[in-house]
């Protein structure tokens, strides 16, 4: 190596000393904010209340849309691999994270926002994912308060500079975590325990029943794809009357006449349309966490009451 | 045993009754008009009426989503209006009748499933092909109810007509100027049954318990009374055993109603009157 090139290489990393060294002096700038990819949109509204003014968050699967049949594009892993931070549910939510991640490239800090959460098995149908755990734990608010302690660590790690900053964050949104606890809490412990008994196709409200005693109960033999049989009816009406439902939560099965004639048979209460796995653009009844949760406890309260 | 195979379904389930009687009135006013259908050799022009419906209900749909007046409403505005082009056409171009209609039926699917698929789902969409029997509320039985008692009764007055044109369309025209108008009352008989066996059975399969149980008919009865009898009876049983075994099987509602219209058909293919057995054992008749 020449004197020239030894020369060359020390001006060249004076120079890209300030790029090398930015979280430092990122407090100034806030074009250079943390890049964190969330996998799917309610850990990205954790984040962002988490990280507030010093992240620049996006989710990978967009409100509105199913986690389960997510594909990942090119453009998400260009995506990926620009993020110097990438927070993900795991208990096998994502069966198609750590493919990505690793074709993509990418050298970003992960978050598994829901460790330290006490699994629950699935009740054992529908799901594809690779083990038995139920991942739907954010759906119990206790279980949320856990995955922004985990997603404040780790935005710590990855930014000691914002340490004070993720702190007070985390902070007062667990304050909010708590206060939205204790409102679930009160609406349901309003209805009388026994009649806290739901049919429901959607598989992801496990640990919201464990948390909040409420019983979830899966239709038998109603599927959203076939032509429905007078048989499937029949036995949904029977499973209504023999386990004393109170309330019916079934989403894209068959036409809304349908619902109607079983409620009207049985007497149980067709329910309206909760979030489980995604949020819903701002004009949605669900645009962040705390207010899916909330319409979701406001609904099932409301079929549950007559 | 044979109560819970054949009569348990009905007095459990309120649903069942529903749908049972749902289809019995539809048999009321479709198998009649499925008869005469075929006697004048029209018996295609019920599909394609049918899937005429489906434009009609489908602006409905968009303009009101799935509410029973919308439905009904657009699927009779297209289902006459499509019957008055098509006999137009064929009318002033040289286009046949039966020609002209097979065009406006393929565009009329193509519109109705284009215009359901931009506004609604899958499900929806299988909902107006295939209809559910399994849905009738209040509404709905008492739109198939009504439409079955109006065809009786316009039935009953353009009876003779009707009968006439079917026999000898000449005769008819020389003494009586009532043919254009029981032709058109005709048409308008078709739709209106048509529309309200969507409700129940969706546009695909509408015109299935119109057509089936009148051309097995044929193997039974001669005269037309008889046939409108046996097209009638025929379809109400088989709506009773297609519930039933979709009830007991877990098969689709709807196609199992059309399902038992079609072994009805096989078998008076094979045992009715000039059947395929009395063809070839012509001599079994004469000694049973």
């Amino acid at each position: 190596m020449t004197r020239r090139a030894v020369l060359r290489a020390a001006v060249l990393a004076t120079l890209s000393w300030p790029l090398l060294s930015w979280p430092v002096l990122a407090q100034d700038k806030p074009a250079a904010r943390i890049k964190v990819v969330a996998t799917f949109s309610i850990l990205d509204d954790l984040v962002r209340n988490v990280g507030g003014e010093r992240v620049e968050s996006t989710a990978l699967v967009h409100p509105n849309t199913d986690a389960h049949v997510f594909s990942p594009s090119p453009a998400d892993a260009k995506t990926l691999k620009a993020a110097q931070v990438v927070v993900t549910n795991g208990l096998g939510f994502e069966g198609w994270i750590d493919r990505l991640v690793r074709s993509s490239g990418a050298r970003a800090r992960l978050i598994v926002a829901s460790t330290g959460v006490q699994p629950r098995k699935t009740s054992g149908h529908g799901h594809d994912h690779d083990d038995d755990a139920d991942p739907h734990a954010w759906q119990s608010v206790a279980n949320a308060k856990i995955y922004v302690a985990n997603i404040r660590d780790g935005l710590i790690a990855a930014d000691p500079a914002g340490k004070a900053a993720y702190q007070a964050n985390a902070d007062a949104y667990l304050r909010k975590l708590g206060e939205l606890e204790a409102e679930i809490r009160m609406r349901l412990a309003a209805i009388p325990a026994d009649r806290r008994r739901i049919i429901t196709n959607h598989d992801a409200f496990g640990y919201f029943g464990d948390a909040y005693g409420v019983t979830f109960i899966a239709p038998r033999g109603l599927s959203t794809e076939a032509d429905v049989s007078a048989r499937d009816i029949a036995r949904i009406i029977a499973q209504v009357r023999k386990e004393k439902i109170t309330a019916l939560f079934l989403e894209n099965v068959a036409d809304p006449r349908l619902l109607e004639r079983i409620a009207k048979e049985t007497g149980a209460r067709i329910g309206g349309t909760l979030y489980s796995d995604a949020l819903t653009d701002g004009k949605g009844p669900a645009p962040s966490y705390i207010e899916m949760m909330r319409h979701n406890a406001g609904e099932l309260a409301a079929a549950l009451t007559h | 045993m044979v109560y819970d195979l054949l009569l348990a379904p009905f007095a459990d389930y309120d649903f069942m009754r529903r749908a049972l009687v749902g289809t019995f009135a539809l048999a009321l006013g479709a198998g009649p008009v499925g008869v005469f259908l075929m006697l004048r050799r029209m018996a295609l022009m019920g599909d394609a009426m049918a899937h005429a419906i489906l434009p009609g209900a489908a602006v409905g749909f968009v303009v009101a989503g799935l509410n029973l007046w919308a439905l009904t409403i657009g699927g009779l505005i297209a289902g006459l209006v499509v019957a008055l082009v098509a006999g137009l056409v064929a009318r002033v171009t040289k286009l046949k009748e039966d020609a002209s209609l097979a065009a406006m039926f393929l565009l009329s699917l193509a519109v109705g499933v284009t215009i359901i698929s931009a506004r609604g789902s899958n499900i929806d969409l299988l909902h107006f092909l295939f209809g559910n029997v399994l849905a009738l509320d209040d509404p709905t039985l008492l739109l198939i109810a009504g439409s079955a008692s109006v065809s009786l009764v316009m039935l009953a007055l353009i009876w003779r007509p009707l009968v006439l044109e079917c026999v000898d369309p000449g005769f008819l025209r020389s003494v009586s100027v009532a043919g254009a108008p029981a032709h058109a009352a005709f048409l308008a008989l078709v739709v209106l049954n048509l529309v309200a066996g969507f409700q129940a059975l969706g546009t695909l399969l509408a015109v299935g318990l119109m057509m089936v149980p009148a051309v097995a008919a044929r193997f039974w009865a001669r005269d037309i009374s008889m046939l409108v009898i046996v097209a009638v009876l025929s379809a109400v049983v088989c709506g009773y055993f297609g519930l039933l075994l979709s009830f007991h099987t877990g098969t689709a509602a709807g196609p199992s109603i059309i399902l038992m219209t079609g072994v009805f058909y096989v078998a008076s293919i094979l045992f009715g009157q000039g059947g395929l057995l009395r063809q070839l054992f012509p001599g079994r008749h004469l000694e049973a």
